[in-house]
């Protein structure tokens, strides 16, 4: 790969009592891109996003920004690195440039430079005519916009986003999934989001590592995730034809490497098969003349995916408890 | 780090380099003592900002306010009784004089004095914690322990600005009505009391910010901050004395042998309290007079004449009483100071 790596892991653990918050993460984040760190609630997310900063130390292992030693250089650390927390707040007494203001000082810019900085990045984040309204009467997406304005003033090189779309309607989400793009492609800084809410990630990841109880499972482009998932063997195949009879499921059940067929309430046929059959089904299709309504691999996109390691993990982790006989499914390779 | 491991990232190094060259050696006033403390000076700057304009200062401050105008009242109507017993330092009478029904100018700072110091530290962490401001806050180049102590400079200087403008307004307004000048020696005495006063209110201040560390609520601060400063000021007099009593009855003829210890152990366990402590330094730096503070024999006294002690000695006299004041402000804010080091920044 010809990318340079701004963020780096390795071997990085966090302990809280006798409970594993996050377990040897191995992470590598390349310069300028908008990295997803996706998890359930409880995942190690923050945690991780937390030590990155030194605002808790590690356990074990060590993390870099830009070179330098996340634990130790913490100063330098923040200087170049802007967190937005999950629960971003505001002086509720202080307008929002006034809140600006007071973190360009914390960050030991000169007053006029604040102020014009402070100025440009309200109207980029278009909270101009809410700018001299006290904070406290901000509803959370403007909270929000301020929020990226304030991670914003100190020019950093890494944005760390925590959970960044929780509690955003529909429009504002769009705003600022753009916003979050741009900050990306025109500002060439790298972003590190961390969420739970898998199609906004979808739109601007370039790569997504998902994270569960502690550990990276997997990690790299959603569509080679994808792929990832398919090698391993386990495809679904929706497709609805009319008219939805017992004969063309008996026909695909007869064809290799189909493991179960299923039918949901509304005639959609579920096929789970061990190969690509596509084909196949196709030409049952044709040559019993039905006619096709819907045809969809499933496979692709970041929500199954997701699904797919969770049940993994929960396997697996059932397999250290329990060690049950009778899993089909192989545990995570990687 | 190992560099050879990484030679992107080592090219990027050199590359920051002479970057870092171009830009901060045009302007050195970027480096790392100066912008930390522009960031810790921002942040004071700030508290300090927030409670002069907050409602609770107001309230508080026209509160000490009226209560020393109240105990100036009755001080000037019985400076002539005062004066009657012993006209020298009329204008620390000032201070030490209470009317019939009102307590002297010095009662009411050790008593109430504390409550401006809870009021100005309940909520310093555990509302930034609330308000979600406290891991923007971390997460600004900072380094940690500049946040509480901001807090505690600004509280200080709150403090000091309320005890020193109630002091010279008792002393100015003092001054006019009763037309007696201080000499040199009053006025020493005056300004160390009120720097006394300032560190007694700054242990109920650390206090204070102590219990916003410890607890989430900013109203759970603010009440065990206020049930400590009751106890220790109202009812560890009774206590006490409850106590001594309990160890060297006072009853019999045991009794008789007793009254030296049972008064020693009761002044022993009075002097845990810094309402006391201060009450006595507070008294023994305004009245000269004051010779000695616990028990003195019969045979001490003996051949001693009345007079008044210069500053120097009643320093001297209440010393021990100062440090542990002193002390007191300091262990409380360390402890705040390293539980707060201690604490997860999340919620």
């Amino acid at each position: 790969m010809g990318q340079s790596t701004i963020l780096r892991t390795h071997g990085l653990c966090k302990k809280y009592g006798d409970v594993l918050a996050v377990d040897k993460l191995d992470l590598e984040v390349h310069t300028g891109e908008v990295f997803g760190l996706l998890g359930p609630n409880g995942a190690g997310k923050t945690t991780t996003t937390l030590m990155l900063l030194g605002l808790t130390e590690p356990s074990a292992g060590t993390a870099y920004i830009d070179g330098l030693n996340c634990a130790r250089d913490t100063l330098k650390v923040k200087r170049i690195v802007g967190y937005l927390p999950d629960s971003i707040g505001f002086y509720p007494d202080m307008t929002g440039r006034q809140n600006l203001h007071f973190t360009g000082q914390l960050n030991g810019l000169d007053r006029d430079v604040c102020a014009r900085r402070a100025a440009a990045l309200l109207r980029r984040v278009g909270l101009t005519d809410a700018a001299d309204r006290k904070a406290g009467t901000y509803s959370r997406g403007m909270r929000q916009r301020l929020g990226i304005a304030d991670v914003l003033m100190k020019n950093p090189k890494v944005v760390i986003m925590d959970e960044p779309t929780l509690g955003i309607d529909p429009e504002g989400m769009r705003e600022l999934i753009a916003l979050i793009r741009d900050l990306s492609v025109k500002d060439g800084r790298t972003i590190l989001i961390s969420s739970h809410q898998l199609y906004q990630i979808q739109q601007i990841c370039d790569r997504v590592g998902i994270f569960v109880k502690g550990r990276l499972m997997a990690c790299g482009p959603i569509s080679e995730l994808g792929s990832q998932l398919q090698s391993e063997g386990y495809y679904v195949l929706d497709v609805r034809i009319l008219p939805a009879d017992e004969h063309f499921a008996t026909l695909v059940r007869a064809l290799p490497d189909v493991q179960n067929i299923s039918q949901d309430s509304d005639g959609m046929f579920h096929i789970e098969s061990r190969q690509d059959i596509r084909t196949f089904v196709l030409d049952i299709v044709v040559q019993n003349r039905y006619s096709l309504m819907h045809f969809h691999q499933r496979g692709g996109d970041l929500d199954e995916i997701y699904h797919r390691y969770f049940e993994k993990a929960g396997d697996e982790h059932e397999h250290a408890s329990v060690s049950g006989p009778g899993k089909a499914k192989t545990p995570a390779g990687n | 780090m190992n560099m050879h491991q990484f030679p992107a990232l080592a090219k990027q190094k050199r590359l920051q380099a002479t970057e870092w060259l171009r830009l901060h050696v045009a302007k050195p006033r970027q480096d790392t003592g100066a912008a930390q403390h522009s960031g810790m000076v921002a942040l004071y700057k700030k508290e300090l900002a927030d409670h002069l304009s907050s409602k609770r200062f107001f309230i508080i401050f026209i509160l000490l306010f009226l209560t020393s105008t109240a105990s100036l009242a009755g001080a000037i109507s019985n400076i002539q009784d005062a004066v009657s017993q012993s006209s020298e330092f009329i204008f620390l009478k000032l201070f030490t004089t209470g009317g019939s029904s009102i307590y002297s100018f010095a009662t009411f700072l050790a008593f109430l004095g504390p409550l401006a110091g809870i009021t100005l530290g309940f909520d310093a962490i555990n509302n930034e914690r609330a308000q979600g401001t406290l891991n923007r806050l971390a997460s600004q180049p900072i380094y940690r322990d500049s946040i509480i102590n901001a807090k505690f400079l600004a509280g200080a200087t709150v403090i000091t600005a309320i005890v020193f403008s109630l002091g010279l307004y008792v002393g100015g307004a003092g001054l006019l009505l009763i037309g007696v000048p201080p000499s040199m020696e009053e006025v020493l005495r005056v300004l160390v009391f009120l720097v006394i006063a300032c560190v007694y209110l700054c242990f109920w201040l650390a206090l204070s910010i102590l219990f916003s560390v410890i607890c989430r609520h900013a109203a759970t601060a603010a009440l065990a901050g206020i049930a400590v400063w009751l106890f220790l000021s109202l009812f560890m007099s009774l206590v006490a004395s409850g106590l001594a009593n309990m160890v060297y009855p006072l009853d019999g003829m045991e009794g008789m042998f007793n009254t030296a210890s049972n008064y020693g152990m009761e002044l022993a366990l009075n002097r845990i309290s810094p309402y006391y402590l201060f009450s006595e330094a507070a008294s023994t730096v305004l009245n000269p007079n004051v010779r000695s503070i616990g028990v003195v024999t019969m045979s001490q006294i003996e051949g001693a004449l009345a007079g008044a002690l210069p500053l120097r000695e009643s320093l001297l006299l209440v010393w021990p009483h100062i440090v542990v004041i002193v002390a007191l402000a300091g262990i409380a804010f360390a402890a705040s100071y390293i539980v707060f080091m201690k604490q997860e920044i999340r919620a």
